[in-house]
């Protein structure tokens, strides 16, 4: 491949952003490219706000600079808005409808946005994709498998520089082998329910 | 395990403290001690979960390792063995080595004999940090060899040959990352794996005594040794000049992770620049420098946090009588503040150059977004403990605190952190407040930190009879840092039985007559607990006992024992919103008629929401999977 490949994922701590991250880089590698994959540990991860950066190809920095994003892979619709300045037109957003709700809202301290504006918005920044990666777990097998799905999303796309079974091979590496049909259910489902646009 | 694999050549992915970690490997580590603190933490972690894989297979790791006591016990841990001939790394946050830096300006005179790398992972922007020093001061300040690698691959080099630097120059070696290195995934190239030494011998010397008459003959050596390590820095292969398209003129002189936004928009905006890359940053290699000045009309400099490379660089230029232009900190085109990233380096760049700026200003977005702090898990003891104290405290209670997940206890509506410094910090101010004050004092350390640095302040408190309730929240772990093992557990770091320290003994030993110890989980009986230690005139100590529930969570699946999440009868909730507003656990939320619901995913089945409910509308409904 020539160029670079920005990716963003976000979510809540908890969701497998980073695990999903980690294996979009270990994919990377396999196919022979060059990438750098940026983490969020510690303090953030107590049910915060969750945001890591995949870069692929010719690239020496580890974070996405702003208005760059190929994608924004985001497992919290209010998510994939909160680092919104890493899109461009052309970006595509891949997002779980399904809310997480803050405890600052919880308390009553502030509001979860209308969720119907939070998409319209989401529109009005680049080419976005809903997909109910909730259910699309469930129906694999567990919730845990979210961040799976999100990858069979990514997949679906044109993205990136490699085929969405390469993709797929690389989950099943790195998973154990007790898990590999609840995480294979996962992808597939993510990726269709993208292809289904 | 990949990351043990001795074939050289194979490229793996790996987080730069793995491959820290890798790369002592690779030089024949013999031991490594740490205290955990991030961004460093997942150096010692790869160490302990190697360590643990071995012990489960009642096999011996090629290494010892250990989660000391704290940052300076771990430097004298591994001083010692390195002394004796050892190769030994050390690694800690930047502020642990403000703990260990006793050891490390005496251990610079004194010197080592086998390799040892002292990691210090700075945290420019302070994503999990009090403050955000720039420890490549400590370099200057001791005498420390410095290396500070860009890359995870790089990393991995500078730890596998920073021990022979160290055993060439006998002194220990600092590695500063920062977490932009720490936690940056990217692919490593394996070298072979050295066989380690396993055991020391040490050679009485009286050199190592240093009383004033020994210190007084080191320092000159120390000196010696420095200029013997400028000698390495010029030929040094991590210092090193690229040209990028052709330069006319204009130097940039960088180090750590602003090399690689340096490199990449040096390509990208079609500059003619040569860069000076800075690997072994001190001492600098002083001819390289002052070559590189002499050949550039204009140099730009970009590091991280403080002026460090800039002012050296102003001094060798004036000594060069050089009419030099300099841009960095100074001319207002960098910031002292905060992490660098391809934005900020651009914005400067297309100042400097009168250039455009090749990344667009993002747009924003109209709707607010409402914040997503990070809060104490549901289900997490520590809640338990501040509702209890709530209830007992008058208002005008002042709450020093600590670090740790609790220091989250800032947030309302709790509200129970009033001062936060450093490690231990929270009873040594409690004892301020209690002679400047007439307030009620309740501090709150966690069982780690007690260990850390928790004991001398309640000595202080005992000896002069501070007034003051402190608080230490036991839940039997290091918890925001990954659930590392402590002197309070009966396990250590290598999986290995230990013996286990009770918080209570230590603080009676220590002279405190007056101890509750209670289960914040019965609240009404903490709250009981929490009034008679302020009724108390003198210190008194509360140790409030309860796992981390993530812990406990998990030791109960693999028991096999049932997590029942919680539910609220609607028939029987008048809405008085006491679970949501004042117990305020994060998996309680309202529907959109504004009645109150729990979450089942998030609820950790703690229960602590069905007691302080007056209308006994919370029960456990279901099985958490």
């Amino acid at each position: 491949m020539k160029g670079k490949i920005n990716i963003i994922l976000t979510g809540v701590g908890g969701q497998g952003v980073i695990t999903a991250a980690n294996i979009l880089g270990k994919a990377a590698l396999k196919a022979k490219l060059n990438v750098f994959v940026s983490e969020v540990h510690g303090m953030a991860q107590r049910g915060g706000s969750v945001n890591c950066s995949v870069r692929i190809g010719n690239v020496s920095g580890a974070l996405v600079p702003s208005g760059t994003a190929d994608v924004i892979i985001s497992t919290e619709p209010i998510e994939a808005l909160r680092y919104i300045q890493y899109s461009n037109k052309n970006t595509i957003i891949i997002t779980d409808i399904n809310p997480v709700i803050p405890y600052t809202v919880s308390i009553g301290l502030e509001k979860y946005p209308e969720i119907k504006e939070l998409f319209k918005e989401l529109e009005n920044f680049g080419k976005l994709f809903k997909i109910d990666a909730v259910k699309i777990s469930k129906d694999a097998g567990a919730l845990i498998t979210k961040n799976i799905v999100m990858l069979g999303a990514l997949a679906a796309t044109d993205i990136l520089p490699f085929k969405p079974e390469f993709l797929l091979e690389t989950i099943l590496e790195n998973v154990p082998k007790k898990f590999k049909d609840m995480n294979k259910k996962a992808f597939e489902g993510g990726l269709k329910a993208i292809k289904k646009y | 395990m990949e990351i043990l694999e001795d074939k050289p050549g194979k490229k793996i992915l790996l987080l730069g403290n793995e491959a820290i970690t890798r790369g002592a490997i690779e030089a024949g580590i013999d031991i490594a001690t740490t205290y955990p603190g991030t961004p460093s933490s997942e150096i010692a972690d790869t160490f302990s979960l190697i360590a643990r894989s071995f012990t489960k297979q009642k096999k011996e790791p090629s290494f010892y390792f250990e989660y000391s006591t704290n940052e300076k016990v771990a430097l004298e841990v591994a001083a010692a063995a390195s002394i004796t001939g050892l190769r030994a790394l050390t690694c800690m946050k930047h502020v642990g080595l403000n703990v260990a830096s006793d050891a490390f300006m005496t251990y610079l005179y004194v010197g080592c004999k086998g390799g040892h790398i002292i990691v210090s992972a700075d945290d420019p922007s302070c994503h999990s940090s009090q403050n955000e020093q720039d420890n490549r001061y400590f370099a200057l300040f001791g005498n420390a060899p410095m290396l500070e690698p860009s890359t995870p691959d790089e990393a991995r080099e500078m730890a596998r040959i920073g021990f022979d630097l160290s055993e060439e120059l006998k002194l220990p070696v600092l590695l500063r990352t920062t977490t932009r290195l720490n936690h940056v995934r990217g692919p490593i190239e394996l070298y072979k794996i050295k066989k380690p030494r396993g055991k020391g011998h040490f050679e009485k010397d009286p050199m190592l005594v240093t009383v004033p008459e020994i210190a007084r003959l080191q320092h000159p050596i120390l000196l010696k040794k420095m200029e013997q390590a400028e000698k390495i820095s010029e030929k040094s292969k991590f210092n090193k000049i690229i040209n990028i398209g052709k330069p006319d003129g204009w130097g940039i002189v960088t180090s750590g992770v602003s090399y690689n936004y340096v490199k990449e928009l040096a390509n990208d905006m079609n500059l003619n620049v040569k860069i000076l890359k800075l690997g072994m940053t001190h001492p600098l290699p002083k001819k390289m420098c002052e070559d590189f000045i002499k050949s550039c009309k204009n140099i730009i400099i970009v590091e991280e946090l403080e002026p460090i490379l800039e002012n050296q660089f102003k001094v060798m230029a004036n000594d060069l009588k050089s009419k030099i232009e300099f841009y960095g900190k100074s001319s207002g085109h960098f910031s002292r503040l905060y992490e660098y990233n391809l934005d900020i380096v651009a914005d400067a760049f297309s100042k400097i150059f009168k250039l455009k700026n090749p990344i667009i200003k993002p747009k924003e977005s109209k709707i607010k977004l409402p914040s997503r702090p990070p809060a104490l898990c549901p289900g997490c003891p520590h809640r338990a403990t501040y509702y209890a104290v709530k209830k007992a405290a008058p208002k005008t209670t002042i709450y020093p605190t600590d670090i740790g997940c609790y220091t989250l206890g800032k947030a309302p509506p709790y509200e129970v952190a009033d001062l936060l410094l450093c490690m231990g910090s929270n009873a040594g101010t409690a004892c301020g407040f209690a002679i400047a004050t007439d307030q009620k004092i309740i501090s709150f350390m966690g069982d780690s930190t007690f260990f850390h640095a928790g004991i001398p302040p309640i000595i202080d408190a005992v000896h002069h009879k501070h007034d003051v309730v402190i608080t230490v929240l036991d839940n039997r772990t290091t918890a925001m840092t990954g659930h590392q093992p402590h002197p309070g557990n009966d396990f250590d770091g290598m999986g290995r039985s230990a013996k286990k320290i009770l918080v209570e003994d230590v603080v009676k030993g220590c002279g405190v007559e007056h101890i509750e110890i209670v289960d914040p989980n019965k609240i009404k009986e903490t709250t009981e607990a929490f009034k008679r230690a302020l009724e108390f005139k003198g210190p008194a100590v509360v140790v409030s006992k309860s796992p981390c529930i993530i812990l406990e969570n998990r030791d109960k699946k693999k028991r096999g024992e049932k997590i029942y999440v919680y539910e609220i009868n609607q028939e029987k909730c008048k809405n008085c919103k006491i679970c949501i507003s004042k117990f305020s656990c994060p998996s309680f939320y309202y529907s959109e008629d504004e009645i109150i619901l729990i979450d089942t995913q998030q609820c950790n089945g703690c229960g602590n929401c069905a007691d302080i409910c007056p209308f006994e509308a919370i029960s456990p409904k279901e099985v958490k999977k």
